[in-house]
């Protein structure tokens, strides 16, 4: 039994939205996954809910006809690992939603959770980051689309005002076309774990597979919020596939990342990893793709 | 003959179809749920308790604080009870407590309709402390001047005991010897039995009776008594099929308390059902070791005096207490036996959780100490760590003085062997010993242990069975052996029907345990099951058998000598004919209008031998230095416990514990916060048990020589699994990087951490 | 709450139609076990860790623990009593943890059988990469998860029509590692 004030269900977006502003302190329940795990610890007891779980209308992928990939909020991370769209465009979000927790979180939890909660260690957010995506909401106001770099605010909180739904994640497919990724997910263990640090980078190599023509970067617990290390980008964006510049763009992460010590790892041991896991996932995104390293 | 066969567990059936009731599945909807109130500082005086916002809490039945419980301390322990004041458990505990020694000691308990009701009166319960000091670490608990727990006993130390062998100081002036010294710590953790503690309790016809997810149903009937005050007879504890114990359940846990709270509600049924979190951070977990070892050798190799220091992280409450570390303790001279040896450990109260039994009492702690000592004597001394252990382990004979524990055989070879070339040793280990300076390292490693079976002579030993004929020739069999999981139910109902000669399906183990019906026994631990229950079915089988054979020859007229029961017959042995069937004769002797009888028998029967059992583990790893990981390749653990009961039974406990050992090498640690005290890992998300996908394959192997202390020829195999994963990890993790880790578990953290003080990474 | 919520949820499950008054605050969980006594569905930890409590909805396994009661509405629960034929007849799941001793506590024996259920009923073929992957949802303590792997993969291989081979030999590669080939290669 969850301790709710109240519970109400929404059956569209418009109703959802109309919930919100009539209960100014009740909370969106999405897959539950984190909202009634925080209603049983206490954090949320008591509170009213707005349970959005029924809106089918939020959920699947499709393709937009602005040419973005469009995945809407209560998609399941098992979903989108099954979904043929993101596995032939964005094959790393599959990847990266096949490790959150474990095969019965990924049925329940959501994409739209994942990045609503505001929480640096969500798998998916940051392969989201390093392929640009915007967030669409819905509110009184209308419809508005934020791109990722604006959307965290701070931990736990978005770019999103209490009466706004956000109803879908896009990726514009050029972000996609002729990119090829990887994600590493580092935890204690290899199931059923939080993410201790995670990093999911991308490349686009020129034609010839010997240099970068673009590679990005997106971390997730290298800082309070999911971000992207521009630096390491930027250090060897238009540069030979080399062992160096590999080592070259792990290294200059150091210079965007901020982790914070806990008690679930330190942040030198994060710093550590986010370097480490940089290099290997840079390699390993180079190797898809078919580059030559030193080729 | 049913012994040795791997017949399909007796509760399979009714496990895989959902049928099988655990504690909280019997529980009546109408009972009211209890919720404690767990204090939220470490250490401290509980002033007053403000109930009036909880009271108010619609659906809230009754609260109870610390100021309204019996003062009467009571132990918690599942150890037999003695009768000599002496040796009897440490009486610390109270149902609700005054003086909170840990974050999370409980000073009240909500007596609610539902559970939200319950739970958010807790939240409301408002308490005033007066803060004391508190101590986390055994060792600067022993301190002067450290914070004091208990008034009974000065800088905290529960007990101290040692062993003196020979003459180390003398020894050791002997020139030319290697000191090999070091510290080796183990970590606290949890058991993790996923059904989480759990009781409800009701009043009937003035006696109170528990339904508990225990492993030691009389000994907690014994111990609800104990702390109400009230005669033990007035207590029923029924046991059902219960979700895991590992010796977390080998311990009173909330029983007590719930028993007090039925009689505050007039005897209506209330259920106290830990929480995860709460079985994580209110019932017992293993105790912390710190070990000294300082060995002093000859350069090829020879074992000359050895000295062992040990000090166990009580935690809040005695508990087990003392046992667990003097176990250790006494285990070291024993496994590699020197004339010279000095030893001492020392229990220390500390302002963490209380520490009780967990599979193993003891021995992986000091497993862990000894063998990666020894593995530091073998690198040290460049000399083969298989060939090291054959060499210098207790010889054959090698006999125990108090126990009276005797190694039999050449066991510790054969187990060694076998290892060996399950895994290939030979060709890896010299593979291994090049130096490596990649990022990715092998290494192999081995460890050995040796286990007791059951508790004499350190304590009582007893156990009655009770065997009952039904109409239909099928026998009942009650026990105090409970099944937990292991498979007490399935190696009972085997022995049985070999002893009386039946078949599989005409034995029925009664697996509920009722104090009010099942025969006196102290339950399950220290491995004792099989072993004990063994004893106790062959002296009431043999019994049970020859009063059926002496009715029997009021209908055949044939003398017992020439009759025996096969297969469920009554059976002539001299021409093997069928003189009639064992249901036949038990309608006979039940209905007979003359002389009516219903056969049975019960029998008490006292062990007073104890069994040494032996293994020994070996791992391959592969280290990836810059990622922090280690990646277990190959393991193998090699037992000998005696004849097998049942072959597949004993494999699947074995893979179990290899399980356990797996997370205790490289996941699984209890941790507290420094500054308050307050377990942060106590959920199965942040306390890292190995899932699906940390083992590799898990080899289960054997060597058998049959005990002879047992009419079974069976000895321990519940506990000793989980003993020499740990230290065979840690050795093959030596070999592959070169860094001894003295610490477990092998986490990340720490390998980050030692590998960056040994600049393998940048 | 002032005054208790109800909502009635009308689902099938086990193959029938039911419909109940359910208080909007119950778990899946709590449903299936108070309401209709379906005492498999195991409560371990209520927060999706641990698996016990697993059920399939509409075939795919979820933690019913932190799943809302009310969203079963409309949909198709199936929990391990639904598996055995109607006179009792064991599925090849549950006879297989039989035959492999996979269940010892049994506690978590009916949130496996479920995923299990889930996985076989795909019809596909699995490594044992993936169908570790996919049973990674489950913890158990008893077992160390091995006979639970050989029942569920002979099971499907038998429903593949294959033939299932033991393999516990070791892994016997020796790589020696003596040089520096494994710098470039660090995640292998």
């Amino acid at each position: 039994m969850y301790d709710f004030k109240a519970l109400y269900e929404a059956n569209s977006v418009q109703e959802a939205i109309r919930l919100l502003d009539e209960h100014p302190d009740a909370v969106i329940l999405a897959g539950g996954s984190d909202v009634l795990i925080d209603t049983r610890s206490g954090k949320l007891a008591g509170r009213e809910m707005i349970s959005i779980y029924g809106m089918d209308e939020l959920r699947g992928v499709s393709i937009d006809d602005e040419d973005n990939i469009r995945i809407g909020s209560l998609t399941s991370f098992s979903a989108i690992c099954r979904d043929p769209i993101i596995n032939e465009h964005i094959k790393v979000l599959a990847e990266a939603c096949s490790m959150v927790g474990s095969p019965q979180i990924r049925a329940i939890g959501t994409i739209g959770g994942n990045t609503c909660n505001g929480v640096t260690s969500a798998d998916s957010a940051s392969t989201l980051m390093a392929y640009d995506a915007v967030m669409e909401t819905e509110g009184p106001q209308g419809t508005r689309r934020i791109p990722i770099s604006e959307w965290y605010i701070k931990p736990h909180q978005v770019a999103m005002a209490h009466d706004e739904l956000q109803t879908a994640i896009l990726i514009p497919l050029k972000s996609c076309s002729g990119y090829t990724g990887c994600y590493m997910k580092y935890g204690m263990r290899n199931a059923m774990e939080i993410t201790t640090t995670g990093c999911s980078v991308n490349v686009k190599l020129s034609e010839d597979r010997k240099t970068f023509e673009d590679v990005r970067v997106g971390f997730g617990v290298a800082a309070p919020v999911p971000i992207r290390a521009h630096t390491a980008e930027q250090a060897v964006r238009g540069k030979e596939v080399s062992e160096e510049n590999i080592r070259l763009f792990a290294d200059q992460t150091l210079e965007d990342v901020r982790p914070r010590d806990s008690w679930r790892a330190s942040k030198d041991f994060r710093l550590h990893l986010c370097r480490t896991l940089a290099e290997d996932a840079l390699r390993e995104a180079v190797r898809r793709s078919g580059g030559v390293i030193n080729g | 003959m049913l012994v040795g066969k791997s017949v399909p567990r007796v509760d399979a059936h009714d496990k895989v179809t959902g049928m099988t009731r655990y504690t909280d599945d019997l529980c009546d909807k109408s009972a009211y749920i209890a919720k404690v109130k767990h204090a939220d500082v470490c250490h401290a005086i509980v002033k007053s308790i403000d109930t009036t916002e909880a009271e108010k809490v619609p659906g809230v039945v009754k609260i109870v604080t610390c100021f309204d419980v019996p003062d009467i301390p009571f132990p918690t322990a599942g150890h037999p009870w003695s009768t000599e004041p002496a040796h009897q458990d440490v009486a610390d505990r109270h149902l609700l407590t005054k003086h909170v020694r840990y974050y999370g000691d409980d000073v009240a308990a909500v007596i609610a309709e539902d559970e939200i009701s319950a739970v958010q009166a807790v939240r409301k319960i408002k308490v005033e402390y007066e803060e004391l000091p508190f101590v986390l670490d055994a060792q600067e608990a022993m301190k002067d001047g450290a914070p004091q727990l208990h008034e009974k006993y000065p800088h905290n130390i529960l007990a101290h005991t040692d062993v003196r062998r020979g003459n180390l100081a003398e020894a050791i002036k002997e020139p030319g010897l290697i000191k090999v010294e070091g510290w080796y710590d183990t970590p606290t953790v949890q058991h993790c039995h996923i059904e989480n503690a759990t009781c409800f309790a009701y009043e009937e016809d003035g006696y109170i009776v528990v339904y508990t997810s225990t492993q030691i149903p009389h000994i907690v009937r014994r111990i609800v008594g104990q702390a109400l005050g009230i005669p033990w007879g007035r207590v029923r504890i029924v046991k059902p099929y219960i979700g895991g114990g590992f010796g977390d359940k080998q311990d009173a846990l909330y029983e007590p308390l719930c028993a007090f709270l039925t009689t505050q509600v007039g005897g209506h049924p209330v259920r106290l059902t830990c929480t995860r979190e709460e079985t994580f951070a209110n019932c017992r977990v293993r105790h912390a070791i710190r070990s000294h070892i300082i060995s002093w050798v000859r350069p090829n190799g020879d074992i000359v005096a050895r000295k062992l220091e040990c000090w166990s992280n009580q935690g809040a409450y005695a508990s087990h207490g003392h046992g667990i570390a003097a176990k250790g303790m006494n285990a070291f001279p024993q496994l590699y036996p020197c004339d010279n040896v000095e030893c001492d450990s020392w229990t220390v109260f500390t302002n963490i959780q209380v520490a009780g039994a967990m599979r193993a009492y003891g021995m992986p702690q000091a497993t862990f100490a000894n063998d990666c000592n020894i593995e530091d004597i073998c690198r040290r001394l460049n000399l083969d760590p298989v060939q090291y252990r054959k060499d210098h382990l207790m010889p054959v004979g090698y006999k125990d003085a108090f126990s009276k524990n005797e190694l039999y055989s050449d066991t510790f070879r054969q187990v060694l062997d076998k290892g060996m070339e399950y895994i290939g040793w030979k060709e890896k280990w010299a593979a291994y010993q090049k130096p490596q300076t990649g990022n990715i390292r092998r290494g192999i490693g081995t460890a050995v242990f040796w286990y007791n079976t059951a508790v004499w002579p350190i304590a009582l030993e007893t156990s009655s069975c009770r065997m009952v004929l039904n109409q239909d020739g099928s026998v009942n069999v009650q026990m105090g052996e409970t099944e937990i999981g292991q498979g007490e139910d399935t190696a009972a109902a085997q022995m049985t029907a070999d002893v009386i000669g039946l078949p599989l399906d005409m034995v029925h183990v009664l697996t509920q345990q009722d104090t009010d019906v099942s025969p006196f026994g102290t339950g399950v631990y220290a491995s004792r099951g099989t072993y004990i229950s063994g004893m106790a079915i062959a002296n009431t089988g043999a019994a049970f058998k020859q009063k059926i054979l002496e009715k029997a020859y009021e209908y055949t007229r044939m003398q017992p000598a020439v009759m025996d029961i096969r297969d469920g017959n009554i059976v002539r042995t001299t021409d093997g004919r069928v003189l009639m069937t064992m249901g036949e004769l038990a309608t006979a002797a039940l209905y007979d209008r003359e002389r009516s009888e219903h056969l049975s028998m019960e029998k008490t029967t006292q062990a007073k031998t104890n069994a040494y059992s032996f293994g020994c583990c070996f791992a391959e790893v592969e280290v990836n230095i810059a990622l922090c990981k280690i990646k277990l390749l190959n393991i193998v653990n090699v037992h000998d416990a005696g004849k097998l009961i049942n072959p597949e039974l004993a494999k699947a406990q074995v893979e179990g514990g290899m399980s356990m050992g797996i997370g205790y090498a490289l996941s699984e640690k209890m941790k507290y916060d420094p500054k308050t005290g307050k377990l942060l890992n106590g959920n199965l998300l942040d306390y890292k048990l190995s899932t699906f996908m940390d083992h590799p394959h898990l080899e289960a192997e054997f060597v058998v020589n049959p005990e002879p202390t047992s009419p079974f020829g069976t000895k321990s195999l519940g506990e000793p699994p989980v003993n020499p994963v740990a230290p065979a990890i840690r050795n093959a993790v030596l070999q592959a990087t070169g860094v001894a880790f003295n610490e477990l578990p092998m986490d990340p953290h720490l390998l980050y951490r030692r590998f960056s003080e040994e600049h393998l990474i940048r | 709450m002032a005054e208790k919520q109800y909502k009635l949820v009308t689902c099938t499950i086990n193959g029938r139609k039911r419909s109940e008054m359910v208080d909007v605050r119950a778990s899946l969980s709590d449903m299936l076990r108070n309401d209709y006594r379906l005492t498999s569905v195991k409560i371990g930890c209520e927060v999706g860790e641990c698996g016990a409590c697993t059920v399939l909805i509409n075939g795919e396994a979820f933690n019913s623990c932190i799943y809302l009661a009310i969203w079963a509405d409309g949909k198709e629960i199936t929990t391990l009593e639904g598996l055995s034929g109607p006179n009792g007849e064991l599925s090849d799941i549950q006879q297989a943890f039989i035959d492999n001793t996979a269940a010892q506590c049994g506690f978590c024996t009916p949130g496996f059988i479920m995923t299990a259920t889930e996985i076989l009923n795909s019809g596909k073929l699995y490594s044992d990469e993936e169908l570790r992957k996919m049973l990674s949802g489950h913890l158990c303590r008893c077992t160390g998860y091995e006979n639970i792997f050989k029942a569920v993969k002979k099971t499907m291989y038998s429903r593949l029509g294959m033939e299932y081979k033991e393999d516990d030999g070791p892994v016997s590669d020796i790589k020696v590692l003596n040089s520096l080939d494994f710098d470039n290669h660090r995640t292998s």
